[in-house]
């Protein structure tokens, strides 16, 4: 098999995006790659296309493998513009395509583009059709990640195409598990998790569950790697991330004007080091919020320090704080800290997104006034203790 | 008392169970929610939801 070959008559016709670094916000420090799949049987069949720019590329992909007039059906899992992005330029190059997607995608999709002299075909889970000596079956997967996002199982090959689900935003020559490093590729899945799919918990196990039960061999994502040697290693790291699984790990956040909130989170942190437990010091101002999120994602505790700018919290603690809580990690303990002059206001509005979040907020803020003295340093040590706690209770 | 399907995401609001999480006790009824209650998976509002 060589690096495009999925399965056999199953190749992947996408976009290696090598220079993409920001994704909707996301920092894609590794590029992506737009995975479309073509089929060839008696029903040709594409799954998915690409972004916009990279039509002709989508194009050209085919043409290796079939002319352009022998294609006879696009699947479009999802309508997200960097999957559906490319399809008016291919339904244009392709008039005798037919379209297949559900009713929610439809919908969307006429939002997008003028599909009035599109041929569509609309599915719902559990719908079949036969392509020859393949079938593709559907399954819609409803908010993982958004209304219309589905997946379609090849079941002859034993293959899904499981959309944005086990994707990663990776730039690779190699299309497999097998042809890049595990633990890079689990860590780019993992920044993907954390960053698009945290908050829909419930439909992503229900989707789990669904993938389970098909018992799929090869499971080739919409952007990334394609799984084929690794299946359960993903599956299970699925499994954990889903429910926001926590490791024994403390994430202490920190933004610092005069260095004061600095200094109170390095004592939390030496705290919790000093204890044993996996500490990770994130200065909210160096770090991307992509990566952020990412750590918070297996966080047992994290405690969330701002100094007072202005009566309230520092602008960039609190565009790190609106991006976490919409992606709503669950389970989480911690805290607000941080300094303050003369009036109050930055821990206490850190706080307060604390509890929107529905943290276990293992304290009041821990707050100290211009500067850390030793008594506030003491304060800090102890607070820091409660983090270790916390973290503890995961077994 | 029915149960209410969300027309965008299929999230089901069953009144027997209530919505917990987001402050909803047990036992209430769909049509007694609050008019800013939304859908916990997807986000939209109560007009978009259909009885079961």
């Amino acid at each position: 098999m060589n690096e495009t070959q999925v399965a056999d008559r199953v190749n992947w016709v996408g976009y290696v995006d090598w220079s993409i670094r920001d994704f909707h916000g996301y920092e894609t420090t590794r590029g992506s790659s737009y995975n479309a799949y073509l089929i060839q049987d008696e029903k040709n069949t594409l799954i998915d296309t690409v972004k916009g720019p990279y039509a002709d590329d989508l194009l050209r992909n085919i043409q290796r493998h079939i002319t352009l007039d022998k294609l006879d059906y696009i699947v479009c899992n999802h309508a997200e513009p960097d999957h559906s992005g490319a399809l008016p330029v291919v339904m244009a190059s392709c008039p005798q395509v037919e379209l297949i997607c559900d009713a929610k995608c439809k919908a969307t999709l006429e939002r997008y583009y003028d599909i009035r002299h599109w041929k569509i075909r609309v599915v719902k889970s559990g719908d079949s059709i036969s392509i020859g000596a393949y079938s593709l079956q559907f399954l819609e997967t409803p908010m993982a990640h958004w209304p219309e996002s589905m997946a379609t199982y090849l079941p002859e090959c034993k293959l899904l195409f499981s959309m944005d689900a086990f994707g990663q935003h990776y730039a690779t020559s190699g299309r497999f598990d097998d042809s890049v490093p595990l633990a890079v590729v689990l860590e780019e899945a993992k920044i993907y998790y954390a960053n698009i799919l945290m908050c829909y918990e419930r439909p992503v196990n229900n989707a789990l569950d669904a993938v389970k039960s098909l018992a799929p061999e090869i499971l080739a994502p919409s952007h990334g790697i394609i799984w084929r040697t690794q299946v359960d290693k993903i599956l299970s790291a699925y499994a954990d991330w889903s429910v926001c699984k926590a490791d024994r790990k403390v994430v202490i956040l920190y933004d610092t004007m005069w260095q004061s909130t600095a200094k109170m989170a390095h004592t939390l942190y030496e705290t919790v080091v000093d204890s044993g437990v996996q500490c990770k010091l994130i200065s909210i101002r160096a770090t991307h919020i992509t990566d952020i999120v990412t750590e918070c994602l297996d966080a047992a505790a994290i405690a969330v320090g701002s100094p007072t700018l202005n009566q309230t919290l520092m602008p960039q603690v609190a565009a790190a704080l609106t991006y976490l809580m919409g992606l709503k990690p669950s389970g989480k303990s911690g805290f607000a800290f941080g300094s303050y002059g003369w009036g109050k206001g930055g821990p206490e509005a850190v706080n307060e997104y604390l509890e929107k979040m529905k943290f276990n907020i293992l304290r009041e803020p821990l707050k100290c006034q211009y500067a850390p003295d030793e008594q506030a340093l003491a304060a800090c040590r102890e607070a820091g203790g409660l983090l270790v706690k916390a973290a503890e209770l995961v077994g | 008392m029915k149960k209410y399907v969300c027309n965008v995401c299929g999230y089901v609001y069953d009144p027997s169970a209530g919505d917990p999480d987001n402050g909803i006790a047990p036992g209430t009824a769909f049509e007694d929610l609050p008019d800013d209650w939304t859908c916990p998976e997807c986000g939209v509002g109560k007009d978009e939801f259909t009885a079961e």
